[in-house]
């Protein structure tokens, strides 16, 4: 199959349209626009729907309304206009909509800048929205990786009717890799439960409403079912040469591929290294780091925020294994050398036999 | 259905074909609306619901039910239902539409939710002219929460949040919604009108219909204002809310037809239907069919290339890598191309990492390139101590600064966008550069280059110029080479 040579930012747009999307809404916002932009040209083309709303707030109902009317839709966007869309995210999870939102993340918090960060890892990956709910959260970590995972993306928002994040850094958005595509799109198809403005459909209902206490909290207790069961069958992470690791890097999207260069030196060096990349975020991949642990003596959690995943790294070890830290953010990136810098001087350090014991965080 | 009426309700008589016989999506008293006697929503959705009957539209007919007391119109309408969020039903709407063009959607929103938290979605949903009915329902208070002031609420009305009534110093005056969005050029129809009596209600009745046939008539955005008791909230009796309606609040919010261009537009066209699925991939351009025809020409051996390009913006920093990323792929080489990010963008500086490798490759981030190409000195000044031993720099200058010359690296420092101004422009010397990188580097057959070339640079005098500038720079690169074996 052919491969070429695409940004991550486009890579998305025409998995997107190969996946059956027909319908794009969004707002522009650096490092995002590339997305919208490459939407716009592209949309139109296959008889979909481009259109830029006036705000992140009009966009994410837009794709409330497309996704009711049985559409599939996405955006795009970055910090400052995810938390806008929250509400509508909230409102999405809440009425059992399925969407594909694009976080090209930057820094933060307020307007921060528009480098790469991770920062975002909070709200998109707690649903930074009201209520009990949770969004799929994808993690790539290269420009074939835009592509498949958006294809995934689609999928699983119609599987679990339910908003799924595609989260990915500026890094990954802008840089070019090859990539490769199905040659066959999938066809659009209406689901059942959609408003399509027909006789069949006359009688659906597209609604977060429940009234009633009893009503309600069945209905949340229906979502963490599905959760549940996501739990079991979506998460997913990469090891990369972790056999016989005694120190397990941590790191997603960018921080990801800097950790394997790393890894791949220290083993060059004669050190028992590996990486774990937690492709899903949300459902976090917990079981492969219990799996892990069991031969591991320290993981090493690297992101470029100030310790978000870092909660959820620590609650899937459960103090088992300590937890070191390194964190860059602000648009700095962990070099390669202060990664390094950290393995060796971990290897140099006696670690005691593997055996539970209190985390240790070092920030570094 | 403010909390002290919450026993009190309005039977609904003569039930139109677009209303539930029995309203089984509301809990208790199946049989009653939720609203209060007396109350603008009760008489409106019949008005609604007529028009969808008289209009012959019930199984194309799309509600989007606002927050607000209409919250829960899906009870009773027998159409399709979508229930927004407070203030953004135009938006929900507009997606709607243009997801099922042929369906009728409507928009139904109080005042609140339209004017104050949902003044942006109305204005632009208007001024893009969906073709979508709004029905704007203006009781002048924020209802279902209480009793709190709205942007419609009268000068020196009480509310639960002017409790001294409004006052225009410290609150503004009441907004005109609907004159504001008749000063908007797309909607071809905006009417206030009242139920403040029987003559009023029947010009309503009229006005309600008419919004909803332009819309199955295909012509554009269309909006009815309708003043409407509240006499829950407001404290009176219905009779006296009616009378009310038309006494005080059509004093400032006057009825009239605000834009009829209903005459003057056309029919807005259907959307053209989309291309055959197998036609996407390559509307898309990833079919194999663009695909360089598979070179013989393949790089050779174990490759891992770690280049740094950096420059000014404006001397092809980026195109430069490109090209180079792109023969790599051709060469049957993993390869990849990263802008550099972030701040940098902004501040007339630009400069890229590229790696060409046999295996997978792990970072894209280059930290110690084996080659470094400085179109400027600030950019040699900042990368010259990266590059590994036994490397090479390509500086863009007559000599290499004291501070960067190391005995470690190869260096080719040459004024190469002047070499390129002999060759006919300037702007070829990042290709001067590549053909030197190239002879150096010795990874990348020719045929991959010029496939890369090919494909990357569009215009045949530029291509013709920059075939040129790379053969000068591998030439450059011999004769430097030879001068060194002089010395030596
Ligand atoms: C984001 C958000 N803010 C506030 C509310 C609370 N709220 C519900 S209805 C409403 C006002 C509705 O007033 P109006 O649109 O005039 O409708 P009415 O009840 O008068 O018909 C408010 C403020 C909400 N549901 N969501
Ligand atoms: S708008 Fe007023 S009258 Fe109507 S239901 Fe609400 S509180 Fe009752
Ligand atoms: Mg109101």
């Amino acid at each position: 199959m052919r491969r070429q040579l695409m940004k991550g930012n486009e890579a998305i747009v025409k998995s997107a349209i190969l996946s059956g999307c027909r319908a794009f809404y969004g707002y522009p916002i650096t490092p995002a626009s590339e997305i919208t932009e490459a939407a716009a040209q592209y949309l139109p083309q296959v008889g979909g729907v481009f259109l830029q709303a006036e705000s992140e707030v009009a966009a994410i109902n837009m794709l409330y309304g497309a996704a009711s009317a049985g559409v599939r839709v996405m955006t795009a966007s970055s910090g400052p206009g995810i938390s806008l869309m929250q509400e509508g995210i909230s409102y999405m999870a809440g009425a059992e909509l399925p969407c594909v939102i694009a976080d090209i993340t930057r820094g933060g918090p307020g307007l921060g800048n528009i480098a790469a960060e991770q920062s975002d890892y909070h709200q998109v990956v707690k649903g930074g929205g009201h209520g009990n709910y949770h969004t799929l959260v994808l993690a790539p970590h290269s420009v074939q990786e835009m592509a498949d995972l958006t294809a995934l993306a689609f999928e699983l928002a119609d599987r679990y009717r339910n908003p799924v994040v595609v989260m990915a850094d500026g890094f990954i958005g802008q840089m070019m890799e090859p990539v490769e595509f199905p040659q066959t799109a999938t066809e659009p198809h209406l689901p059942k439960w959609a408003v399509a403005g027909t006789e069949e459909s006359r009688g659906n209902l597209i609604s977060s409403i429940y009234l009633e206490p009893d009503k309600l909290e069945a209905h949340v207790r229906q979502l963490e079912a599905k959760y549940y069961v996501a739990q079991q069958r979506e998460a997913r992470a990469e090891e990369w040469r972790t056999e016989g690791a005694e120190i397990v890097l941590v790191g997603y999207g960018i921080v990801a591929r800097i950790l394997k260069a790393v890894a791949a030196e220290a083993q060059a060096e004669g050190l028992k290294v590996g990486v774990l990349r937690p492709i899903t975020l949300y459902p976090f991949p917990g079981l492969q780091f219990q799996k892990l642990a069991e031969r591991a003596r320290v993981f090493v959690v690297v992101e470029m925020s100030n310790g978000q995943m870092l909660e959820d790294v620590r609650l899937a070890l459960n103090g088992v294994r300590p937890v070191e830290f390194l964190s860059r953010f602000g648009g700095n990136v962990p070099s390669h050398g202060e990664v390094l810098e950290l393995v060796r001087k971990l290897a140099r350090q006696t670690l005691p036999a593997p055996q539970p014991e209190r985390e240790s965080v070092a920030h570094v | 259905m403010s909390n002290g009426t919450e026993a009190e309700y309005e039977v609904t008589h003569g039930r139109p074909q677009a209303f539930y016989e029995n309203f089984d999506r509301k809990g208790e008293l199946q049989h009653q609306t939720h609203y209060c006697p007396g109350c603008g929503h009760g008489i409106v959705h019949k008005m609604l619901a007529q028009a969808i009957d008289e209009l012959g539209i019930q199984n194309r007919t799309i509600l989007v039910s606002p927050v607000g007391c209409s919250v829960f119109a899906y009870y009773y309408f027998d159409v399709g239902n979508v229930q927004g969020a407070h203030g953004r039903a135009p938006a929900v709407a507009t997606a709607v539409k243009r997801s099922h063009p042929q369906s009728i959607v409507v928009s139904y929103q109080g005042d609140g939710d339209l004017s104050a938290i949902g003044s942006a979605e109305i204005l632009h949903a208007a001024n893009r002219g969906e073709n979508i009915t709004v029905i704007f329902v203006n009781n002048a208070i924020y209802s279902m929460t209480g009793g709190q002031a709205a942007p419609t609420t009268l000068l020196g009305q009480v509310s639960t949040t002017t409790p001294a009534g409004r006052n225009a110093a410290n609150e503004g005056y009441p907004l005109h919604v609907s004159e504001l969005l008749a000063t908007l050029e797309a909607p071809v129809y905006i009417e206030r009108v009242g139920l403040g009596d029987n003559r009023q209600v029947a010009q309503a009745q009229r006005a309600v219909r008419r919004a909803v046939e332009n819309q199955v008539r295909g012509l554009g955005f269309s909006l009815v204002e309708v003043l409407s008791p509240c006499p829950t909230i407001w404290k009176m009796s219905p009779v006296d809310a009616q009378h009310w309606v038309r006494d005080v609040m059509e004093k400032t919010f006057p009825l009239a037809v605000l834009r009829d261009r209903t005459k003057d537009v056309q029919p807005k066209a259907a959307p053209a239907t989309g291309p055959a699925l197998e036609e996407i991939p390559r509307i898309l351009g990833v079919t194999d069919e663009g695909e360089a025809e598979p070179s013989d020409a393949q790089a050779k051996g174990g490759v891992d290339l770690q280049v740094r390009v950096a420059g000014f913006g404006g001397q092809g920093v980026l195109l430069l890598g490109e090209v180079l990323a792109e023969a790599g792929l051709h060469a049957g080489l993993e390869v990849s191309w990263l802008p550099s990010y972030g701040p940098e963008m902004r501040s007339g500086t630009s400069n890229c990492h590229v790696r060409l490798a046999r295996e997978p490759i792990d970072s894209p981030l280059v930290a110690h390139p084996d080659v470094l190409v400085a179109m400027n000195e600030p950019s040699l000044h900042k990368f010259c101590a990266s590059v590994r031993p036994g490397g090479w720099i390509f500086y863009n200058g007559e000599t290499v600064p004291e501070e960067c010359e190391r005995k470690d690296v190869h260096i080719l420092a040459r004024p190469f966008m002047h070499v390129a101004d002999e060759l006919g422009d300037g702007r070829a010397g990042n290709m001067v550069i590549l053909g030197a990188l190239l002879e150096a580097t010795a990874t990348l057959p020719q045929a991959s280059v010029d496939a890369a070339l090919g494909q990357l640079v569009k215009s045949p005098r530029w291509l013709t110029l920059d075939e040129r500038a790379l053969a000068r720079g591998r030439e450059l690169l011999r004769e430097s080479l030879q001068e060194v074996c002089h010395e030596g």
